[in-house]
């Protein structure tokens, strides 16, 4: 099957204007690819640009060079070139993320941040809030915590709303930036489950993954991102 | 509801600014902005205190002639118009129905002395409509909507706290279903757990309802999480535009990193 996302010669420097404008090379000619059903980790130590590569695959951070082709219902988009309206839409319909923490508006409940993107795709509140349900139990999230908002909750329980949110909506292409950090071993087998499925329903897969087991359990390729920072900063040299 | 979220895909924009320059003698207000706004979607125009940001939204919104440059706009009935060539009556529809203008004081945008269910009727009396019975239920309806105690629909807004009367300027603002809503420091000068509800709020109307806003705001957390797109103003210029999360996460010009990087961590 053809690859859905593709990165050749992937390039990103940082210019810290406020810090005399210094460069931060952050990589340097990064490529792989990802096909539907596929999980590529990224791996290597930490600063090595493995967040960036994932940001800028999603589009919230700029790339300075190379290409990222992402392919979905027959439409080929360059998201290294592509405009602000193109990106949006592709969130919309192409690729997810699952950030490492949660960012939410104060106030909101649990449950409705969870629902919160199923309507954005156009599913009735109720069928919404019944799904985002679903998930929270599946994550095992206490429902007395369901129609708090998560500002107090604990980091683990933070991140299952995150992973409950993220994971809801239907995109051939999921990011992931270490999904499994603060949870227990129990949650952890049920994320590395989670991602299991997406797999098998053909969703292709980037993700960071520190923890050893969760990388053996989910990783079909690894991409060894060092290689890639090493370049930046000899290029820049 | 269902049939304007479709709009998100319409092609046209909704409005064009090109080139808009407006000196105070020498001073410079605001110096050759260009962009694009689409229906649905949320443009936040930041910057800090006198950076050409509440200039612009007054020439975005025909408050303020332009000295060089235009604004064009697609009417309801498809057309596109340069703002600048309506007559008075043509500018007073667009602001009586297609478009709102939240004040960040909401005494300038509301009447204080009238109740709140004639603030909020009052704009649908401007588009002709006449039954009592059906305006006062539209503005009860209204004022559910942004959360003000129906009981208080007989009530001036200048018994209402600060939260409240911003949340019935909204109100006052969407009865008309507008496709257009220029917001002005809504959340300014709001405590922070009243500016949380009220931003709770705005997110889900603005995404319910499917508006095209155009909000200006020095706080870049209220720009990060209502809007798509970004602006960056300095010195009167556009000095860096984006998606929100890629100029806030990586900000490219100078003084952008120096307003990301003052933000206080809470």
């Amino acid at each position: 099957m053809s690859e859905i996302l593709r990165l050749a010669n992937v390039s990103k420097t940082f210019t810290m204007h406020l810090q005399g404008g210094i460069r931060l090379p952050v990589v340097n000619g990064a490529a792989f690819t990802v096909h539907p059903g596929e999980c590529v980790v990224l791996s290597g130590p930490s600063g090595t640009g493995k967040s960036s590569i994932l940001k800028m695959i999603f589009g919230s951070y700029r790339c300075d060079e190379g290409r990222i082709v992402l392919t979905h219902d027959r439409r080929v988009t360059d998201i290294a070139t592509a405009g602000p309206r193109n990106i949006l839409a592709l969130r919309r319909k192409s690729v997810g993320y699952v950030t490492q923490f949660l960012r939410a508006v104060p106030r909101v409940p649990a449950i409705d941040i969870v629902a919160a993107p199923l309507e954005a795709d156009g599913v009735a509140a109720e069928a919404a809030r019944s799904k985002a349900a679903d998930m929270l139990s599946r994550l095992n999230l206490p429902e007395r915590l369901w129609s708090l908002p998560p500002a107090t909750f604990s980091g683990g329980e933070q991140q299952r709303v995150n992973i409950a949110r993220g994971f809801q909506p239907e995109r051939p292409l999921l990011l992931l930036d270490e999904p499994t950090a603060s949870l227990d071993a129990v949650n952890r087998a049920i994320v590395v489950d989670l991602i299991q499925q997406k797999k098998k329903s053909g969703i292709g897969i980037v993700a960071i993954v520190h923890d050893d087991d969760v990388r053996a359990a989910i990783a079909d390729t690894l991409v060894d991102v060092t290689t890639f920072s090493k370049a930046a900063a000899d290029h820049d040299r | 509801m269902s049939d304007r979220v479709t709009h998100l895909d319409c092609e046209e924009p909704l409005l064009v600014a090109e080139g808009l320059t407006k000196f105070y003698g020498p001073r410079m207000g605001c110096r050759d902005v260009s962009f694009e706004l689409y229906e649905g979607e949320v443009l936040a125009i930041v910057g800090e205190s006198g950076s050409g940001k509440s200039t612009l939204l007054q020439l975005l919104s025909s408050q303020l002639e332009a000295d060089a440059g235009h604004v064009l706009y697609r009417m309801r009935d498809g057309v596109t118009r340069n703002l600048a060539k309506l007559d008075e009556a043509e500018r007073r529809f667009l602001f009586r129905t297609d478009w709102g203008f939240v004040h960040q004081d909401a005494a300038q945008g509301l009447r204080m002395s009238v109740s709140a269910g004639a603030n909020v009727g009052e704009r649908l009396m401007a588009v002709g409509q006449r039954h009592y019975g059906n305006i006062r239920q539209s503005a009860a309806q209204w004022l559910e909507r942004v959360e003000i105690d129906t009981a208080r629909i007989d009530d001036a807004p200048r018994t209402f706290s600060g939260g409240m009367r911003q949340r019935l300027q909204i109100a006052r603002n969407l009865v008309t279903e507008p496709r257009l809503v220029f917001m002005d420091e809504p959340t300014g000068g709001l405590d922070v757990s009243v500016q949380a509800r009220l931003l709770d709020l705005l997110n889900r109307l603005v995404h319910e309802l499917g508006l095209a806003v155009v909000i200006v705001t020095h706080d870049l957390g209220v720009a990060r999480l209502l809007s798509h797109r970004m602006l960056v103003m300095k010195d009167g210029r556009a000095i860096e535009t984006g998606l929100t999360d890629q100029v806030l996460d990586d900000p490219r010009e100078p003084y952008t990193q120096l307003l990301v990087s003052s933000i206080l961590p809470a």
